[in-house]
């Protein structure tokens, strides 16, 4: 079967996370109750107009220089005309010949080695309703279907991909890493399951050294990561039978269906819409200046890739690391605003307990970050302690379990629960002598040159001060008590 | 009193010798005489008027400081959407709709204290020249019931001329305010593109509609789209250019204006009585201190064409909201969506707007794009060029309204091309989205006659202050049909 070479092409649906609407004030929150967020406008009720929402084009403008656009200074809306009920106006207005991003590109870490994918263009466009069918999951069996508009008029960037892409995984990674860079910079919050991302899959096949490509299909509406790959793992399985056996791809636009895990067919060529486009009057040209995009381009934030290899250059952590706080959002505002406090703990560690202990911790309480009670403030507070050798690493993980249940400082719940590090020679010279009588043999032998012997003697010792004794101070009294025996 | 002028009826209101209340009993009256006989009203307002004149009267009688139009009534265009009140563009698919919103120049009518009282009667969707493509049955023109009031704003017109009103709003997309106007001895205006905001103007095709004044004077006309000029915020192709005070243009004063007359509507084309009219008009501007002179505009020749390549274009996907699934009619006897689509739609638009449709879905399809809508676009530019070529000589242009005095009904009701051509004058002027109005300039065998007086873009002014000039040596506009 590796004789086939596999060509994909995405494109991929992702809601700019602006306030409201694309060409009205509604606003853009999902799961509200139906048809409360609209207006004549998205309700495409008869003498309204679109006027377009300025938040969206900073946002359209941002992802292209986020994946390395070329910002078109004027690029047109156009109407793409079809009936559907979920579709008020009866067109979608859409960006068709002149899109305000052309020419990008994305690369992907596909098992350590990087490839780039072409980006074609970004256009914006508006989302149309949902249809909710009563009586069956389709409009096929359904008795009646109602129409929700909250989503209609819902401004979307379309990011279409070259024909790059060569394996369902490549695919996936592109899609996540896609979704990685747009939540970065603030334009799409990435939440697949509330269809903040979705995914069209053009896909081909063609024998391995073949230049032409292979007639392709479109595999509609993939919104999750794992269907993106399933679909097209199946769909290459489908075509390389169809192939070997004699027979011929039709193009055609397939659905994936998530519960038998297969493509069907919606359309065929010969059925495809003539959308007929045509310039939307209503809206004039997109003019975007050259400043504007400057400025939007001195404002970007720093994107994921950037920021792993600095926090590995400039924060010592490793690359494992880095990826942990930059995947998570939640994760990263949280290691950045402990970093802002200017403490004297190391950047490093600040990482290993925030993605260690507080993450588990937090999990477990099911917060996040933003929302627990475990604030960079309170973590760095914790860790101080550890730094001045109040506590032990150990003792700490204790009162960070704590801390989860209260908002008191974790030097007073150190005092409270007594389990401040022993660092008084006094005390630990006493629990020093009642090891040392207890084992004289152990004593010879680390004498005789067994220094390992010396750790089990250090043990006992903070046994007996129930683990607040500080290891390092041990083993020196220790060392030291046993020299002069 | 039905045919008095707006700053008097406005002195009269303030020194309380007239009630809104009083004005209302007036034009009731006429409307009562003449609506049998005309059919120019979908809708009387009755309750609403006289609800309003109420809280304008108390307004008065405290004798707080009130805007020259307030308490006077005004009819609307029926494809102008007004909260509560039913919007039907005289289509069988919007028989029973009812907006939940105002359209701005509603807004800015209530914020004048007006008096919406009629919904008046159009070419469904505004499409034709004589109001008979209306689903309601057609208009008669008040000065000879056996013809047609021009369209699509018939309605519109013919309650002015027949003082069933003093003031009315229209709305022209290729003439559709000045060939009524023409037909029906009114002023009619049509603003700059962009000057007056169309949200709330159920949509014909959008890069031409304009909402516009229908008056008796030039000096009505000027008040009334004072009150409708200015950016919206809800419309992204209205002008934020500064609206001038257009009452300074109502001075009687002509001298050293340039004006140019396109030789291209002195033809065959034009009937002698309307060209004869014409002269005179000129001879009289000419004793002012005028000057004129023939100019040669391709545009009077390709506009009709392009018209009908863009404006059924962009109608074709204005008109796919009406699908049956929102509100408008729906046919509830098919037995699939494509079906439900089919019929309703099928059934709820009239021969006319079924015509457009198809042909403006045929010029948008893949592989005729190229050959009709993109050649259609290029040949609007040439167009708008010609236009600025020839004001870079004159201050305004002056052309017949329409090539005729007002046909009979049914005349051209089997010949669309004959129909379409009652706009050749009218249709370049929105192409190149500049503002025009037609002044009633004479009649013929008792019809009146209109001429079409076409300024560069967004100077109003100057036209109007011709318009003005042309009717204090005039009478034609005080003239008013016999019941």
């Amino acid at each position: 079967m590796s004789t086939f070479e596999v060509v994909i092409g995405l494109e991929i649906h992702a809601q700019l996370q602006t306030k409201t609407k694309l060409f009205c004030g509604c606003s853009t929150q999902f799961g509200q109750e139906p048809n409360t967020h609209t207006c004549p406008v998205c309700l495409g009720l008869p003498g309204a107009l679109p006027v377009l929402n300025k938040a969206a084009i900073q946002m359209a403008i941002q992802a292209g220089l986020a994946l390395g656009c070329s910002i078109q200074n004027e690029s047109v809306f156009s109407r793409k005309n079809y009936f559907y009920p979920d579709l008020p106006k009866g067109y979608q207005i859409s960006q068709f010949d002149k899109p305000i991003c052309l020419g990008g590109s994305l690369t992907i870490d596909v098992n350590g080695t990087p490839k780039t994918i072409g980006i074609t263009r970004i256009h914006m466009e508006e989302d149309a309703g949902k249809l909710v069918h009563q009586g069956a999951d389709a409009i096929a069996g359904a008795t009646y279907s109602l129409v929700d508009l909250n989503r209609a008029c819902t401004p979307l960037i379309e990011i279409v991909s070259e024909p790059d892409i060569r394996s369902a995984l490549e695919a996936r990674l592109y899609m996540e890493n896609l979704k990685q860079i747009l939540e970065h910079i603030g334009v799409c919050d990435g939440n697949l399951d509330e269809g903040s991302m979705r995914a069209d899959a053009n896909i081909s096949i063609r024998p391995i050294g073949q230049k032409e490509f292979g007639t392709r299909t479109e595999v509609k509406n993939l919104n999750s990561f794992r269907s993106i790959e399933r679909a097209i793992l199946y769909e290459i399985e489908r075509q390389k039978e169809v192939v070997l056996s004699g027979g011929k791809i039709i193009q055609q636009t397939m659905h994936y269906d998530d519960n038998t895990q297969k493509t069907v067919v919606l359309r065929s060529k010969e059925n495809a819409h003539d959308y007929r486009y045509f310039p939307e009057p209503d809206l004039l040209p997109l003019v975007v200046t050259q400043a504007q995009i400057e400025t939007l381009k001195a404002h970007l934030p720093e994107l994921p890739q950037a920021r792993i290899t600095r926090y590995q250059s400039e924060h010592a952590l490793s690359k494992s690391e880095a990826e942990i706080v930059v995947g998570d959002l939640d994760i990263m505002a949280f290691f950045e605003s402990a970093l802002a406090l200017q403490s004297p703990v190391s950047a490093k560690d600040i990482c290993k307990w925030t993605i260690g202990d507080v993450l588990a911790l937090n999990k477990e309480t099911k917060h996040l970050f933003s929302t627990s009670s475990i604030t960079p403030k309170r973590l760095l507070g914790l860790l101080e302690l550890i730094q001045a050798g109040t506590l032990s690493g150990k003792m700490a993980k204790e009162v960070l379990l704590k801390m989860a249940d209260s908002t008191e400082d974790p030097a007073d719940i150190v005092k409270k629960m007594g389990v401040t590090q022993i660092s008084d020679t006094s005390q630990l010279d006493a629990f020093i002598h009642e090891v040392l009588n207890a084992n004289p043999d152990v004593i010879e032998k680390v004498k005789s040159g067994k220094t390992n012997s010396a750790d089990f003697l250090i043990g006992q010792v903070m046994k007996l001060s129930r683990g607040q004794a500080k290891p390092d101070l041990v083993r020196t009294l220790l060392l030291e008590a046993i020299s002069n025996r | 009193m039905a045919y008095t002028s707006i700053p008097e009826l406005h002195e009269r209101l303030k020194n309380r010798t007239l009630t809104a209340k009083n004005l209302l009993d007036i034009h009731f009256s006429e409307v009562d005489q003449w609506e049998p006989k005309l059919h120019a009203s979908l809708e009387i307002l009755k309750t609403q008027a006289y609800e309003k004149a109420d809280l304008v009267d108390a307004e008065f009688d405290k004798g707080a400081p009130m805007p020259l139009l307030a308490g006077i009534p005004i009819a609307i265009k029926d494809n102008i959407c007004m909260s509560g009140i039913k919007t039907t563009c005289a289509s069988k698919i919007l028989e029973n709709f009812i907006s939940p919103y105002n359209a701005t120049v509603i807004e800015k009518l209530n914020a004048q204290h007006m008096i919406p009282m009629l919904k008046t009667n159009m070419d469904e969707f505004a499409m034709g020249s004589s109001t008979e493509n209306s689903a309601f049955g057609a208009t008669r023109n008040p000065w000879d019931l056996s013809r047609a009031p021009g369209g699509s704003s018939g309605g519109s017109a013919a309650v002015v001329a027949a003082g069933e009103v003093p003031l009315s709003l229209g709305s022209d997309t290729g003439g559709s305010i000045r060939q009524p106007a023409s037909f029906c001895g009114v002023v009619g205006i049509k603003p700059t593109y962009g000057r007056v905001s169309r949200y709330g103007l159920v949509a014909f095709a959008s890069s031409l509609d304009q909402i516009g004044p229908f008056s008796r004077s030039v000096e009505d006309g000027a008040h009334l789209l004072q009150a409708l000029c200015g950016h919206d915020v809800h419309d992204a192709t209205s002008s934020q250019n500064p609206v001038p005070d257009f009452s300074k243009s109502l001075t009687p004063d002509v001298k050293g204006l340039k004006i140019g007359v396109p030789k291209e509507l002195f033809g065959s084309a034009i009937a002698d009585d309307v060209k004869q009219a014409l002269v005179k008009a000129l001879d009289l501007l000419t004793a002012q201190g005028a000057r004129w002179e023939e100019v040669s505009m391709g545009s009077f020749e390709a506009g009709l064409s392009t018209y009908y390549i863009l404006a059924p274009a962009e109608a074709s996907a204005n008109l796919s909201r009406f699908d049956g699934v929102r509100y408008g009619h729906r046919n509830t006897s098919a037995t699939s969506l494509k079906e439900m689509f089919k019929k309703s739609r099928g059934e709820g638009f009239g021969p006319e707007v079924i015509r457009r449709i198809i042909l403006g879905t045929f010029v948008l399809s893949s592989g005729y794009y190229d050959a009709y809508y993109l050649k259609a676009q290029k040949a609007r530019t040439l167009i708008q060029e010609d236009f600025k070529k020839a004001f870079s000589h004159y201050d305004l242009l002056l052309t017949p309204t329409a090539p005729t005095t007002a046909f009979k009904l049914g005349e051209n009701a089997d010949n669309p091309l004959a129909m379409y051509l009652a706009d050749i004058a009218t249709i370049p002027v929105n192409l190149a989205g500049l503002p025009a109005m037609s002044i009633p300039c004479g009649f013929s065998n008792g019809l009146p006659i209109g001429l079409q007086l076409i300024g560069k873009a967004f100077d109003e002014a100057t036209m109007l202050r011709a318009g003005y000039t042309y009717q204090t040596l005039t009478d034609h506009h005080l003239k008013r049909p016999l019941l």
